[in-house]
């Protein structure tokens, strides 16, 4: 999230899109609600189906699953074309006025810079004219002005291409469009609130980016109440995500080194964003050396020294990526011997999973740490998977649930909370840290008697804990927050972190959460006295727990305030310009705290990036500077916008380039659109060990609307089979008026859901097919998340 | 923090405009009242646990009214959710038809059922107008919702309330939920939604009920008796007090004639009934 939980009680109007946080999210849902209770702020939720979400709502669209970029570009088109974008935000905040190459270009479904025999396009060819001194023009009136460009690119989203495109009736849109419209004025504010339906598809970066664009023009980005929130998917995933769990960064958002990078000036020359303005503070480009080395003394310590390159060669760099799909990719390809599973049950969250049991059939060993049984480390017993043909030998290594210790947590809001253990380990449980510790202690000790190709990264690896088979988190948090290693003290801002090797920092962005003073992610001074713990008075709270980064609860809050430091909107301020006291009040400014806006030379806004503002047109993703409409993989009907290029020109297909058997389904076999889901009742699969859950929601079953029910002679209870080109499932109907039929393009389509929690290990699921067997085996291009929520498949009877 | 304080009269306000269905107090409540739940049976998907009895003291009703449109307002009205509950009424059926008095009304003005007294004997159960209570079957007792006596005796408010995200359930006393209801109902006429009402806020059912609901539809349409029909067993006791009267007095009049029949001449022996019938019958 830009902001957190409890600041969208700030909001006008709150825009929830491939999200249902009533039910995935219900405790932070309430500051929707008192939103709309205790200011009249609107809902709207766009969504396949009328969810518990939509039921509290003040308006549900159905919208095509997959469709959200046609909805927002509708949008987007709507607030150009009426001129009711934030003029002076858009000026002052946004890269608007930036003046493209005249290299750019966008035609029939293509950007500029595309290779059609790798499927890439080379992102560096969309770039901005620059002036001698090295700097990007600006000019609005420009006719290649961002602005223009994106008056152009997003003329083509009419209502009525966005009825062809999402199903939602033109009038309907218009109505939504209106709303939406308003919160252009500074006195207004939207937030835009989205989880895994927007993620979880081919097309998914460019699904939130296409909110995030719609947001800065309406100035809405650094506002409280505002932002572009994304609600995680369980307790501690952005803990994950800050610490580097997804495959192209290192802790921190430090990009992975790539093939070439010889030494640490590559590295940094080829990842950190450029100085474009000569007002732009560029604070990651400018310091990224310094996180980079800091990182690398907190793994390598006296190791790491500037003769080394701070042990720079330490580090892989990987010539292929190592994204979920990749991995299960390469196992197909029998190219793994072993993989260790920690967290999660790789048999249910990947899509095709008769692909991913074929995978791990393939592999030597599988290691599954976790409290319970999984559906991976029971794999061999899925329905149609022959036990005897597995040869693959599986370890089950207890581990310990996360009431059995300790340690942090980070919600969606950036926060890091701070938990203490309820109970302590059952039986012979381990923390999954200690399994880890204890497997690297034997690697090395390996290494120690035997040597290896290239010991150095395993031998010299720092492990600076009182018992190094059983680190506690409260050293790993020390370590991660980082020293000064000239006092030894805790550093407690990342300004402190230097580039000469003097300073270490496990992961900047956490860098002052334990100072000397302790440990902040244990602080709670919240509401038992409001007055004093939220002075400004608008849910910030900076005494309870720490937010990443350094306790700030809205990103990019410079925007939230005029050039001159004045908030756009006095009522709701998120900082603003103290003339007399020379500096910044409210929220930890995003910005440096002391630098006087009316004078010249003062800091652009977003500090961030290298243009110094938020980024309507971009090359920082893969498949192209504005987001564009592409249709899911599997879909019913031709991109109406541009049929020859239908679906993204650059998801990466696996199952063609490994040489396999194609996996995908059209609408001629598979008529159905379908979306998979979480119900309220379940927490992914791991529930199913929990009496009283399984008690609520029994059953595998789908959500089938009530006219195609009619149609296929289908009752409520029935027993279906609903199957794609990959797999199927047998499961019970639930008839509904709640998902019905759109108008796609003129063609009639109906949607079917499906929810997931359901599979073969558990105390009352029976032997059921996993509902990853529909999924398709395909990704985004930029992240490879794949695309959960959007396939065709049939539906029968049985 | 709501004070409790014993004398004082306490309930739930169950908005049902902002129940979001997530069943929190179904669950909460199981695991403070460690009730084990009923066998894990499919309902109709969304609602599994069917009905309020002894192991479930808080089931979320679903009633869809959803219409298959494009575009719709939720508001609360199309997709009928409500967490309910033993409504501890101020004229309680169960408690004027316990034949033990294991039901009592408590120093919080909550309907109580005494396990240790109960002797199962399912007249509350069938007095109940709600369907509340349920039997339970290991322990052959009354249970219903307690409205967390245990916990208000420590000062703490009830688990359902105490989990509920949304503010739907909230606990306090009486006067004072009634007070924020009726603020509540005015805000949504306001925004116009007119059939939004309260239920059991006043004494027009059961002389009022100290768990009490704001409503997105007539009561019928969640299943629950208007004000017409909400009535006690007692209502029986007029038409009950005059058949006894009359039994009485036919019964007066038959012995009087068979008195007088013994005068007359004993006719031919009836058969006998082929059916045995036990010594001292009749």
């Amino acid at each position: 999230m830009t902001n957190h939980w409890r600041d969208i009680r700030n909001a006008d109007l709150i825009l929830i899109n491939g999200a249902n946080p009533a039910e995935a999210h219900p405790v932070g849902f309430q500051w929707m609600l008192r939103a709309k209770l205790d200011r009249g702020a609107k809902i709207i939720h766009a969504d396949p189906r009328f969810t518990r979400t939509s039921a509290v709502a003040d308006t549900h669209l159905r919208i095509r699953t997959g469709s959200d970029v046609a909805y927002f570009g509708g949008l987007i088109n709507y607030v150009l074309q009426n001129e009711l974008y934030h003029k002076d935000y858009v000026q002052y905040a946004t890269n608007a006025a930036f003046v493209v190459k005249d290299s750019y270009q966008f035609k029939d479904g293509l950007f500029n810079g595309y290779d059609p025999q790798k499927r890439v396009y080379d992102a560096t060819s969309w770039a901005y004219e620059t002036g001698p001194d090295g700097f990007a023009k600006t000019d609005i009136q420009n006719p290649r002005s961002v602005l223009n460009l994106m008056r152009e690119h997003y003329r083509r989203y009419t209502p009525d291409m966005v009825a062809r495109i999402t199903g939602i009736p033109q009038d309907q849109f218009l109505q939504v469009a209106k709303l939406v419209g308003e919160m252009g004025r500074p006195d207004k504010v939207m937030t835009i609130v989205y989880a895994v339906g927007l993620t979880h598809h081919t097309t998914g970066v460019q699904l939130i980016r296409s909110g995030a664009v719609l947001q800065l023009l309406l100035g809405n980005i650094g506002r409280p109440g505002g932002g572009m929130n994304a609600e995680r998917g369980h307790a501690n995933i952005q803990g994950n995500t800050d610490h580097a769990i997804s495959w192209d960064i290192l802790p921190g958002y430090l990009r992975v080194p790539a093939p070439g990078q010889h030494n640490l000036t590559d590295y940094v020359t080829q990842s950190a964003s450029k100085k474009l303005q000569p007002t732009s503070l560029n604070f990651f480009g400018d310091n990224y050396r310094k996180f980079m080395v800091s990182l690398m003394k907190a793994w390598y310590g006296e190791k790491a020294v500037s003769a080394n390159e701070y042990a720079f060669d330490y580090l892989p760099k990987p010539a292929s990526n190592a994204s979920w799909l990749s991995i299960f990719d390469q196992a197909l390809r029998g190219k793994m011997e072993g993989l260790m599973l920690s967290g999660m049950t790789a048999t249910s969250i990947g899509p095709d999973s008769n692909q991913v049991l074929q995978a791990l059939s393939k592999l030597k060993w599988l290691c599954v740490m976790d409290a319970f049984a999984t559906t991976s480390s029971e794999f061999w017993r899925a329905p149609g998977v022959d036990p005897k043909s597995v040869q693959t030998e599986v370890l089950m290594l207890p581990a310990t649930h996360w009431i059995e210790k300790d340690g942090s947590f980070t919600n969606s809001g950036r926060w890091a909370q701070w938990k203490e253990q309820v109970l302590p380990p059952q039986g012979e449980a381990r923390h999954d840290h200690w399994i880890l510790a204890e497997v690297f202690q034997r690697v090395r000790d390996l290494y120690q008697q035997q040597d290896g190709k290239f010991p150095e990264p395993v031998l010299a690896l720092t492990f600076p804990y009182a018992d190094p088979r059983r680190p506690t988190l409260d050293e790993i948090a020390k370590e991660i927050n980082g020293y000064d290693l000239t006092t030894g003290k805790r550093l407690a801002t990342f300004a402190g972190l230097k580039d000469d090797g003097s300073t270490s920092a496990g992961d900047w962005i956490y860098t002052g959460h334990y100072p000397e003073t302790g440990n902040l992610t244990k602080r709670r001074d919240g509401i038992q006295n409001p007055a004093k713990n939220d002075p400004t008075g608008m849910g910030f709270y900076p005494g309870w727990a720490w937010s990443w980064p350094l306790n700030r609860r809205v990103l990019y809050n410079r925007a939230s305030a005029d050039a001159q430091g004045r908030p756009w909107d006095p009522q709701r301020p998120g900082i603003r310009w103290d003339p007399t006291a020379a500096k910044w009040v409210g929220d930890v400014p995003d910005y440096p705290p002391t630098a006087d806006p009316t004078k010249p030379g003062a800091p652009l806004p977003f500090i961030m990036t290298g243009e110094g503002t938020g980024r309507l047109f971009s090359n920082g993703v893969a498949d192209g500077p504005f987001p564009e409409h592409y249709e899911p993989v599997e879909s019913p009907i031709d991109n109406p916008l541009h049929p020859s290029v239908s679906a993204t020109p650059v998801a990466f297909l696996y199952d063609k380039a490994a040489g396999r058997d194609n996996r995908f389904g059209t609408s001629a076999d598979y008529p159905y659109v379908a979306t998979s889901y979480r119900l309220t009742e379940h927490e992914h699969y791991i529930t199913q060990q929990v009496e009283h859950l399984v008690q609520l929601q029994p059953e595998p079953f789908v959500e089938i609307p009530a006219e195609l029910a009619k149609e296929k002679g289908i009752k409520n209870g029935d027993k279906v089979r609903v199957s794609s080109k990959r797999g199927k499932l047998e499961v019970r109907a639930v008839v509904t008026k709640r998902l019905g039929a759109l108008q796609i393009d003129g063609k009639k389509v109906y949607q079917i859901g499906i929810p997931i929690h359901w599979g073969f290990v558990g105390i009352n699921t029976g032997q059921h097919w996993l509902a990853n067997a529909l999924t398709p085996f395909v990704g985004d291009a930029s992240s490879r998340t794949p695309e959960f929520k959007a396939f065709l498949v049939n539906l029968e009877k049985m | 923090m709501v004070e409790i304080t014993p004398g004082r009269a306490y309930g739930f306000f169950t908005d049902t405009s902002v129940c979001i269905g997530c069943k929190a107090c179904e669950v909460a409540c199981k695991e403070w009242n460690q009730l084990p739940g009923n066998e894990p049976v499919f309902g109709d998907g969304f609602d599994n646990t069917g009905s309020l009895d002894s192991q479930n003291w808080r089931h979320v009703k679903f009633i869809d009214n959803v219409a298959d449109e494009t575009m719709q307002a939720g508001d609360g009205k199309a997709w009928l959710m409500m967490s309910d509950v033993c409504k501890h009424c101020k004229h309680a059926s169960c408690l004027e038809v316990c034949p033990t008095g294991a039901l009592i009304r408590t120093e919080f003005d909550t309907v109580y059922i005494q396990p240790d007294v109960c002797n199962g004997c399912r007249d509350c159960i069938a007095a109940c107008p709600y369907g509340v209570i349920g039997l339970d079957e290991h322990s052959n007792v009354a249970q219903k919702c307690t409205l967390c006596y245990d916990r208000l005796q420590g000062g703490m408010e009830p688990a359902c309330a105490k989990a509920c995200p949304t503010q739907s359930i909230q606990f306090g006393p009486v006067d004072e939920l009634r007070a924020k209801a009726s603020q509540r109902l005015d805000d949504l006429h306001g925004q116009g939604i007119a059939q939004a009402q309260l239920y059991g806020a006043d004494d027009s059912v059961y002389g009022g009920l100290n768990a009490f609901f704001l409503l997105m539809d007539k009561p019928e349409a969640y299943h629950l008796p208007n004000a017409a029909n909400a009535v006690l067993p007692s209502r029986n006791n007029a038409r009950g007090y005059l058949a006894t009267a009359v039994t009485a007095v036919l019964a007066v009049i038959g012995g009087l004639v068979a008195l007088r029949r013994r005068r007359e001449p004993v006719r031919e022996p009836v058969p006998e009934p082929v059916r045995k019938q036990p010594e001292g019958g009749e």
